[in-house]
């Protein structure tokens, strides 16, 4: 897995590698990778809480990012964002507690063109409103409503 | 070693070729005002209070880790410099919970002093206010994250003092916070070896000891023995 | 590989082309609206008709109109098609026969293409970024060889300072003096670095170049590491960007099997390596040092300045950083020689500067235009102004790092110098139109937000300042800030741009200062005035209506 090289300076590398197949970052994966490449824990806690791509807890079975580029934000991804947060009840970065679905929102994934964009489980998706993002996010959380 | 020549704040001062601004300047009694500076650590020019205008240099430059050059022009202590120096200890005040009156520091706090000589006897930005805890969980030091200044002297003395890399900043930008190993309580870290130097290093009350009477007496030898495979293996874990 | 080598690729390349080729847009933006989907259902209906020996389907890079996609351009007609579905494969093809189709056409002679000069995209669109062939059909690793065969490291050094190349990263420092600084350096270990975190929200250029043509950076940073006595190049790319990544370790590859990379380069002494270092979502990690301390597997925290990376970099030695575009520009320069490239742009800025078009603007995409294009002609004529009637407000660009642009100053050439007179930056090339609609205190806000969460932590003016300055700027929009409020917002401004460590803290304050400088109204009249008493009315509900507020251009304060 990590044989790529136990190099001291492929610590980002080696963490991308484990979330990926973990899906996130636990206590024991962190210490188990400064073991192996002989880094104190703090080292790794400290880079891992450093860069938001890693995540310390699980994901959602499904994951909804909403980009919030300059582009996306005057076009009016944050009114995707609030209708996405009342309807499932947590905030943008957080998990609904039945583990059903991630919100959380991108420093711009680089889709301008195509603004506002919203990223379903890894899908990007064109000029979405909020009814279009609502009706996404429901399927996942299987309302009744 | 060659010797440099410098004006610091019209005064000449002839000074070493690998020192610093900030040396200089205090082997010829003039003071700079630092924050995240210790003698003896790694400095990190992260504090932003030693920052001197050099003459022809349109950047604002740290005493800390600048380097003295030959017929540089410092001024450390001009109107500008002082202002800024002033928002800077505001925003530091503004940012946790500073409250002198209530802090273990209170009297011996460098950030306290700081405020005093330069004069900031209010805060005019909203406080901040938030509730980081404090980890009370180790026997000998406690670790107040309301009272952190971020200095990261604690961080430094731990890993190149003592070289056991148990302290270290966690988080980014407003949220960052120190932390011991995986972020677990310290009582609970493999290895801290108790040193007691990040609460040497401390400038304010964030790292202190608990009360100062400890009745038994107890050894950890393990201990010694991390610190030498750290040292000789290059290897933290125990 | 020799010369020889090179020109049969590219020849066996050139026999390969069909009577019609269908170029299919495979970059993010079309990729997000279906595009393999079409190339898949093209590639189908192809075989279907037996016309698989006189029609090509390619997947190449962006074709500029991102707004429009999936986007097909059809040789040697010269056709664009826009906004084509998987099922309108067959009725596309049909077209080669001469038929007629309501299918959308795009009009590859308006003013958006027009007034393009395509020099880092000029393969962009035109060669599949997957086959090394493409590339060395269009010319492509022809610098290099030249390079290698031809120049010794000096010279080469000496073409990139005449050419006038300027860093496309956004700070324009001279990439010949860059270059030459740790050419001059006397350590034996060197780094090029390429910095691909493009992290500014509006922009996607850098993004499209290593999608579109990544064989060109490669070559750019090969160059590069000849030039100034390098062999291990690293390029840091963001997580975000996964197809471009897959693209690069393609390219990568492909160019180790052709002896382009690793050791003895072209046959020559020469020995060079690119490895990819992805990023982990941190903005900071675009600032110089930062981005060397991720390298490194540490956390991107910024270190004063000196010493340069030129002088002590990566893992200490000295160390080349330049940005995607600046790399992109090398092997044009080297092929059509520095006074062709400096015979284009302006007198300080030369050559091109790819820019990003998005925002309130009728035609969103990715553009390429000479330095010192008139602005207006970029967002009024290329663009084609405000969608339905709206009327252009402001331009902003530089990202968080950049400034507002008001519409009284559209006619301002875009050249490094003249948007630095402006309070804003070139930066990388993120354009964003705003119209009327936009509330030019949230869009500060907005930047400020990012700001706050993008600082490392380290110093305490960007980590504690930008915290206070958002919140003044969200007081005032709610309507509850005083003048006094607003002197203090423009204190800690000062404070934060003199006094941070890094570019991102010092130029954080940019967009305030910016706005501030061209819409102050907007502030003041959201201000209370200064009773000792509070106003009996009750304060405007947080929710923002649009601004309502006249449009009032050219009042610099």
């Amino acid at each position: 897995m990590k044989r790529h090289q136990f190099r001291q300076d492929a610590l980002i590398e080696v963490l991308h590698k484990a979330q990926e197949l973990f899906g996130f970052l636990d206590s024991d994966l962190m210490h188990y990778v400064a073991r192996s490449l002989k880094l104190p824990t703090s080292r790794v806690y400290g880079v891992a809480t450093f860069y938001h791509f890693f995540n310390l807890k699980p994901k959602g079975a499904h994951t909804c990012v909403v980009c919030m580029g300059t582009a996306c934000y005057v076009k009016g991804a944050d009114q995707v964002v609030a209708a996405l947060e009342q309807c499932t009840g947590v905030r943008a970065g957080e998990t609904t507690p039945d583990g059903k679905v991630s919100l959380a929102t991108a420093r711009c994934i680089g889709a301008c063109g195509i603004a506002p964009a919203v990223v379903y489980d890894g899908v990007v998706t064109a000029r979405q409103s909020p009814a279009d993002a609502l009706a996404n996010v429901k399927g996942w959380l299987g309302h009744a409503a | 070693m060659a010797a440099k020549t410098l004006t610091i704040d019209g005064q000449l001062v002839s000074a070493e070729e690998n020192q610093t601004l900030l040396e200089a300047a205090r082997d010829a009694q003039i003071p700079i005002p630092t924050l995240c500076h210790l003698d003896g650590v790694m400095d990190v020019g992260a504090c932003r209070m030693c920052l001197v205008e050099i003459v022809g240099t349109p950047k604002l430059l740290p005493a800390c880790v600048t380097k003295v050059q030959e017929g540089l022009e410092v001024r450390t202590n001009s109107e500008r410099l002082q202002r800024y120096r002033r928002l800077l200890l505001e925003l530091l005040f503004a940012e946790r919970n500073h409250v002198c009156a209530v802090c273990v520091s209170n009297g011996h706090c460098e950030l306290q002093d700081l405020a005093t000589q330069h004069g900031m006897d209010h805060v005019r930005y909203a406080y901040q206010a938030p509730n980081l805890g404090v980890d009370l969980s180790h026997r000998l030091y406690g670790l107040d994250h309301n009272r952190c200044v971020l200095c990261t002297r604690c961080v430094r003395v731990c890993w190149y003092i003592e070289g056991a890399g148990t302290l270290n900043l966690a988080g980014r930008g407003t949220g960052s916070m120190i932390i011991t190993d995986l972020n677990q309580p310290w009582a609970d870290s493999d290895t801290c070896t108790a040193c007691g130097k990040c609460v040497q290093a401390c400038p304010t009350g964030a790292l202190f000891y608990k009360g100062a009477t400890v009745a038994e007496m107890e050894r950890d030898r393990q201990k010694l023995e991390y610190i030498v495979t750290a040292r000789e293996k290059k290897q933290w874990n125990v | 590989m020799l010369l020889e080598d090179l020109i049969k690729i590219k020849e066996a390349e050139l026999a390969r082309r069909k009577k019609h080729t269908l170029r299919c847009c495979l970059a993010a933006g079309c990729i997000s609206s279906q595009g393999q989907a079409v190339k898949d259902a093209l590639d189908q209906a192809v075989q279907a008709a037996g016309l698989a020996a006189e029609v090509e389907v390619r997947g190449v890079g962006c074709l500029r109109l991102c707004g429009e996609g999936p986007l097909v351009a059809v040789d040697p007609d010269g056709v664009l098609f826009q906004k084509i579905r998987p099922e309108d494969a067959p009725a596309l093809l049909s077209t080669l026969q001469g038929e007629t189709s309501p299918l959308d056409r795009g009009d590859l002679q308006s003013p958006f293409f027009k007034h393009q000069l395509p020099l880092v995209l000029e393969n962009s669109g035109l060669v599949d970024p997957d086959r090394i062939e493409s590339y060395i059909a269009a010319d492509g690793y022809l610098a290099l060889r030249n390079v290698l065969r031809e120049m010794a490291p000096p010279e080469v050094v000496s073409a990139i300072t005449k050419s006038g190349l300027r860093g496309r990263g956004g700070a324009g420092y001279p990439t010949g003096l860059k270059w030459a600084t740790v050419a001059k350096t006397k350590s034996t270990r060197r780094f090029v670095i390429c910095n691909a975190d493009e992290g500014d929200p509006g922009a996607f250029m850098d993004r499209s170049v290593l999608e579109s043509d990544p064989h060109r950076v490669l070559e750019g940073m090969i160059v590069a590491g000849y030039a100034v006595g390098a062999e291990q190049g690293f390029i840091y790319v963001r997580a975000e960007y996964p197809l471009a990544i897959q693209r690069l370790q393609n390219a990568i590859r492909q160019a180790k099997q052709m002896g382009l990379l690793g050791s003895g380069v072209f046959e020559s002494p020469f020995n060079f390596n690119i490895d990819i270092r992805i990023g982990a979502g941190a903005f900071v990690c675009g600032e110089e040092t930062a981005l060397m301390a991720s390298v490194e597997g540490r956390r991107g925290q910024p270190r004063p300045r000196p010493p340069f990376p030129a002088e002590s970099g990566l893992f200490g030695q000295p160390t080349l950083i330049n940005n995607v575009e600046t790399f992109a520009n090398v092997p044009p320069i080297i092929l059509k020689g520095p006074e062709w490239f400096a015979s284009i742009g302006t007198d300080k800025s030369k050559g091109t500067k790819v820019f990003a078009l998005a925002g309130k603007i009728q035609t969103t995409g990715l553009i390429e235009v000479p330095m010192g294009t008139p602005l207006r002609v970029i967002v009024e004529t290329m663009g084609g102004g405000a969608p339905a009637g709206g009327q252009i407000k402001a331009v902003q660009t530089g990202g968080p790092s950049g400034g507002c642009i008001p519409a009284s100053h559209l006619d301002t050439p875009v050249d490094y110098e003249s948007l630095t007179t402006l309070g804003s930056i070139m930066g990388s090339g993120g354009m964003i139109v705003m119209d009327q609609t936009t509330d030019m205190v949230d869009v500060a806000r907005f930047f400020m937000e990012f700001c706050r969460d993008e600082s490392c932590g380290k110093c305490v003016p960007c980590r504690a300042g930008t915290v206070q300055l958002h919140e003044l700027l969200a007081k005032i929009l709610a309507r509850q800030a005083t003048q006094r409020d607003l002197d203090r917002l423009e204190e800690l401004c000062d404070l934060v741009k003199h006094t941070s460590l890094c570019g991102l803290g010092q130029t954080a304050p940019n967009p305030v200062l910016s706005t501030l400088r061209f819409f102050r109204h907007e502030y003041l009249e959201r201000l209370q005035p200064a009773h000792p008493n509070p106003p009996s009315a009750p304060p405007t509900p947080a929710t923002q209506p649009p601004n309502t507020a006249p449009v009032n251009p050219g009042a610099p304060a």
